[in-house]
């Protein structure tokens, strides 16, 4: 393995200098923040992943009240006591918060490293179904460039997450225990996905529905092309009397190194016992924390009702806080409904369609829920760009492009326009900064059908491509 | 006609009898008490503070009764209904002047109030029926004063003290209403509750225009009861009302310049300042007398320019009639000159001059001219340290409250007498109160001592806080400072996040901010109390006792005035249509791109240019021949009769379907019309 690894450093020397590049670029940022004042910005630091807020939860616990007195703190109780500490030592002659800040650059580059590795992953399941399939002519094309690289060093160089990171906010660590889950269900490692499903659903609750894509991810294994295809193929390759008969087939796919076509139940059976194991240590360490402060109970309230319950109106790069901010209050209760409902109606239909790329499956939720969560900030849109990069291949024909990225450029550089003439200055209104929001959401619109979208025709395309070679 | 004249006299007799044994009774018993003072003070700026001080008491229910003549059946039964302990409400318009008009003295500690209303209540009621308490008697008050201290009622306006507002127990509530206009229709409500009201005694000064002309005026009501303690010295229930007004008066001082270069102070009478003249004392009052006070620092003034003056002419200044001092001259004589006794003030002791009403009547009007004959300067006690509140930042995001407290140059002896032991410290605390719409961080706490940042451990000895919480609870700080004796400034920085609140919970004038209530700043080692030399007959008057009485020194900040960010608010609908727009584009486009079958599609167009005819018609000649019961044909193109045949089909299929509707009607008015 390590052998392997200096041979990718000799062989790939451009992405690692790159990769240091963009941490030492990070600590640049990091020892010079008061004149960027990122802490502050809505976009990046939202009620729930804002640091400050943190700190003031810390000290309120300090001061042996509730730490979710006062409004204030919204997180869970395990990171507070991971990153309270922190916020409070000081060092002569630094900035505050800068224990907090390395955290979060060693967050982003560990994250980095699992998509990396996720996509290496992906890319051998990718070269090995094309291989089944016959494709060569496609596996030359991308060999060229490894997915993986692409994808860790989009997610290190993107602004939105250099922002994230340098802003104080904890979403860094949310995006790696995200990122930990799906690394650790497509190296079948059932307890880290176990794991990193709790911890990130304990977090910030939206990626509990990645518990599809794992399923999904530990039942057939990585993103494949259409199952129906390898069936068809494999049933032009061994006859085709008994195509049909299922039990033949799989005993000579067990000879094969494809990927196992059919549901293989254990892993999944494996992970919702340790997801139950590890909920249970969550949940027990959260109540030994949270004891003498209203228990478990004020826990979700605070937490998890906070986040259904959109209570903070405070702008942020979403739609939900002026239309809960303008809405009929008779009204409100309905919406919540519809909109959290907007989240879920749309997993089964894409569980349904995209059920041989579980990867793919995950980014699509990872970008819808960073789109119609309830507190969204540019650390969760940074992430689905780091997972997009992860189907380069895939989505090589994407439509709209170059649109999509003059769009996110410039709306980037609208939202903190529009903000300050609306809260500094007082030029203009509510309705400017709202506008770039709106923009925004419908930018991410735009990006998740062009990408489910592509990837559709390009499922199209082997299809079609596998039948004229065959 | 005998009988009846016999009955007459027996009767009479009777009644002199019975009245005469009440009368002994209450001799010996307590009975019910009435006072009206007025206290007149020169202050240094040219202007005049008066402070009417009314005082009833009730001896306590189970000795006295239930039936009164004095005091306001209102009152009473608020007492008894909400088992008050003690309350003050106050009404006031205009903000105390600490550095002119003092801040060391019981009046500017006890009488000077944030702008607005002010209410504070503690009840002798289990601790989960206080808020219900609460609630009732600010609606019940809202009511009496014709004001809307009703507002109070909600629970994001009202907090609960822990120690930090006048060494609060536990069962006491305070809250405030910083926009609240004062007006005469408050303080009418208010007289009411006197006896006489306005028409007879003292109160008769309170000519409306006049008072509210004023630079400041604050209608004060306290209340204490012992109706509910079961030990203790049971004193009934003391209602204290005091209007405390700041007039200028309007009568122009004659500018002669002097020597000095200072002008002379102008002089003032009861008529120029109220435009009314008292005619005698309330009937119904116990001792009604107005006072006359001059501040140490004016006395000992005065004593100096009167040694100068002797020794340069020795020319009697007095006028016939009048009575005449070193510096000014009174047209009535007083009754009595009292005193200060050791005075805390470096200053030396002030002097009251008392003037009895029961020597006056409608025929002899009491009529108190003052006047002035050198020009004075002179400056009143101020508090240890002066304390104002300030807004940092800028833009509607985030903020800072700053507390600075500056230290007053009297305050320098009190601090050098003050010494006690190796360390000494001034203590301050604080009592800070902000809606919850002003997020505060209480984790950026800042301290500090003569422009240098110290640790808040070191300076802050207790800190009590309450955070606030969102839509429920207002955040409450209660800081105790421990400053350095010889303290120039200190200041405490607090930062804080404005709120966004929903498009209803802006008042009507949005754009103009909210206010945030004004803190408290007290000091509990200074006690502002003035010690008048007793006899016999000040032990009844209530208003000296009240002054001689040892309270915290204590002052107000300004109010705040926070400007929050508004949305737009003729947006809603467009806001709702666009949004939900977005959403339906989201769902519609997505669900659209996984429903397409590119292969499929191009199938079904094949068929489709094969056959001009729709699908629909396709299908519904499928249905129809099914229905029918024949094999299907294909349709003819443009034949006559699959066309009539579809058409009967649709409005069979339409039948069906408004059957169909009309009985889910029918049901649903069945079962829950």
């Amino acid at each position: 393995m390590e052998e392997k690894e200096s041979e990718w450093l000799k062989k790939k020397p451009w992405f690692w200098s790159l990769a240091f590049a963009s941490v030492i670029f990070r600590l640049i940022l990091i020892l010079f923040p008061n004149n960027l004042n990122l802490a502050s910005r809505p976009e990046v630091s939202t009620p729930l992943t804002s640091l400050r807020r943190l700190a003031e939860g810390y000290w309120l616990k300090q001061a042996s009240m509730s730490p979710y007195a006062g409004s204030m703190f919204h997180g869970s109780p395990l990171l507070l006591s991971i990153l309270g500490p922190l916020t409070v030592k000081r060092f002569e002659g630094q900035p505050s918060h800068i224990l907090c800040s390395l955290v979060s650059v060693i967050a982003d580059f560990v994250t980095a490293m699992f998509i990396r590795s996720t996509g290496l992953n992906l890319q051998k399941a990718y070269n090995q179904s094309l291989k089944s399939l016959g494709l060569f002519r496609l596996l030359e094309n991308s060999e060229i460039v490894s997915s993986g690289d692409i994808a860790a060093l989009v997610y290190l160089w993107n602004p939105f997450t250099i922002i994230s990171c340098v802003g104080l906010s904890t979403s860094p660590i949310e995006n790696l225990v995200v990122m930990l889950c799906l690394y650790g269900a497509c190296t079948q490692q059932v307890p880290l996905a176990a794991f990193g499903w709790v911890i990130a659903t304990h977090l910030s609750l939206y990626p509990a529905i990645l518990i599809v894509p794992v399923i999904l991810l530990l039942g057939y294994g990585p993103d494949t092309p259409p199952r129906k295809l390898l069936l068809q193929r494999n049933s032009c390759k061994f006859g085709d009397a008994q195509s049909s008969d299922s039990s033949f087939q799989d005993k000579e796919l067990t000879n094969q190194p494809v990927q196992p076509i059919f549901f293989s139940w254990k892993p999944v059976v494996y992970f919702f016992l340790w997801a139950l194991m590890w909920a249970l240590y969550v949940l027990v360490l959260c109540g030994i924390s949270v004891k003498d402060y209203g228990g478990l109970r004020e826990m979700f309230n605070r937490t998890y009702g906070f986040i259904l319950t959109v209570e903070d109106l405070s702008p942020n790069i979403g739609v939900l806080w002026y239309f809960f901010a303008e809405v009929f209050d008779f009204f409100r209760n309905f919406f919540l409904i519809v909109f959290h409902l907007n989240i879920l109606f749309m997993i089964l239909p894409l569980a349904i369609r995209l059920k041989h790329r579980p990867c793919f499956l995950a980014f699509v939720y990872v970008a819808i829920s960073s789109m119609l969560k309830s507190y969204p900030s540019v650390g969760d849109s940074a992430l689905c760009m780091g997972l997009l990069g992860l189907f380069i291949n895939e989505l090589a024909d994407i439509k709209f492009s170059f649109f999509l990225f003059c769009g996110y450029v410039g709306v980037s550089l609208l939202s903190p326009v529009m903000h300050n003439l609306w809260i500094w200055r007082g030029t203009g209104n509510a309705n400017f900064y709202f506008a770039t929001g709106m923009a925004f959401a419908c930018l991410q619109i735009v990006l998740v059908v062009e990408s489910v979208g592509a990837m559709l025709n390009h499922d199209r395309k082997m299809r079609r491509l596998s039948t004229t070679n065959s | 006609m005998a009988l009846p004249r016999w009955t007459i006299f027996l009767l009479l007799f009777l009644l002199c009898f019975v009245s005469k044994s009440v009368e002994e009774r209450e001799e010996h018993e307590e009975q019910e008490e009435f006072s009206e003072e007025l206290l007149l003070r020169p202050l240094p700026d040219r202007k005049v503070l008066a402070h009417f001080h009314f005082q009833s008491r009730v001896p306590p229910t189970e000795t006295y009764g239930r039936h009164h003549h004095l005091f306001p059946k209102a009152i009473y039964q608020l007492v008894h209904k909400f088992r008050i302990r003690e309350m003050e409400l106050s009404f006031t318009q205009g903000r105390w002047s600490y550095e002119r008009w003092g801040g060391y003295d019981p009046i500017s500690s006890n009488n000077a109030k944030p702008p607005g209303v002010e209410l504070w209540a503690a009840f002798d009621v289990p601790e989960h029926q206080v808020d219900a308490s609460w609630k009732n008697l600010s609606h019940a008050l809202s009511g009496l004063f014709c004001s809307s201290i009703n507002f109070l009622e909600s629970s994001t306006a009202y907090s609960a003290p822990d120690g930090g507002f006048r060494s609060s127990t536990g069962n006491m509530r305070y809250g405030t209403l910083p926009r609240e206009a004062v007006c005469t229709e408050n303080l009418t409500p208010w007289l009411k509750l006197l006896p006489c009201r306005d028409k007879a005694g003292l109160s008769a000064l309170m000519d409306r225009p006049s008072i509210y002309r004023g630079y400041y005026h604050s209608q004060r009501l306290h209340l204490t009861s012992t109706e509910f303690d079961s030990t203790g010295l049971k004193t009934g229930i003391v209602l204290e009302q005091t209007l405390t007004v700041v007039l200028k008066p309007n009568a122009p001082g004659n500018n002669m310049g002097y020597s000095s270069g200072s002008i002379l102070q102008p002089s003032w009478s009861l008529s120029s300042l109220f435009g009314k003249k008292v005619g005698g004392k309330c009937l119904l009052a116990n001792s009604s007398s107005v006072y006359l006070q001059l501040e140490g620092a004016l006395f000992s003034e005065l004593n100096n320019i009167q040694k100068e003056n002797e020794r340069y002419n020795n020319d009697d200044l007095a006028l016939k009639g009048s009575w005449s001092s070193p510096g000014f001259e009174l047209s009535v004589s007083p009754d009595r000159m009292i005193k200060e006794l050791n005075s805390l003030h470096e200053d030396g002791p002030s002097v009251l001059y008392e003037f009895l009403m029961e020597n006056y009547s409608d025929s002899k009007l009491f009529e108190l001219g003052f006047t002035w004959k050198f020009p004075v300067v002179w400056s009143c006690p101020r508090a240890p340290l002066h304390s104002s509140r300030f807004l940092m930042g800028s833009g509607n995001e985030r903020g800072a409250i700053a507390l600075s407290l500056i230290s007053t140059k009297q305050s320098e002896a009190f601090q050098i007498a003050d010494i006690n032991g190796e360390r000494c410290s001034l203590q301050v605390d604080v009592f800070q109160v902000v809606p919850w719409y002003v997020k505060v961080y209480y984790h950026t706490l800042q301290v500090f001592v003569d422009e240098q940042p110290q640790s808040v451990p070191d300076v802050i000895k207790k800190m009590h806080v309450s955070p606030s919480e969102d839509k429920v609870s207002p955040g409450v700080m209660e800081v105790v400072l421990n400053l350095p004796c010889g303290v120039k400034s200190a200041a405490l920085t607090i930062e804080f996040d404005k709120g966004f609140l929903h498009i209803d919970e802006y008042p009507p004038d949005a754009n103009q901010g909210f206010d945030i209530p004004s803190a408290v700043v007290s000091f509990p080692e200074f006690q502002a109390s003035l010690n008048f030399l007793e006899d016999a007959s000040s032990n009844r008057s209530p208003l000296l006792s009240k002054l001689k009485e040892r309270s915290p020194v204590l002052s107000y900040t300004e109010i705040l005035l926070v400007p929050l960010t508004t949305p737009d608010f003729s947006m809603p609908y467009n806001v709702i249509t666009i949004t939900c727009t977005v959403f339906a584009l989201y769902f519609g486009s997505l669900l659209n791109v996984l429903r397409r079958r590119v292969g499929e599609e191009e199938r079904l167009s094949k068929i489709k240019a094969a056959k001009k005819n729709g699908r629909l018609p396709l299908l519904l000649s499928k249905l129809s021949a099914k229905l029918r019961g024949r094999p299907w044909e294909p349709p003819q193109s443009s034949s006559s009769s699959s066309s009539s045949s579809s058409s009967s089909l649709i409005s069979y299929k339409l039948l069906i379907k408004i059957v169909l509707v009309a009985g889910v009607a029918a049901g649903w008015q069945y079962y829950f019309g």
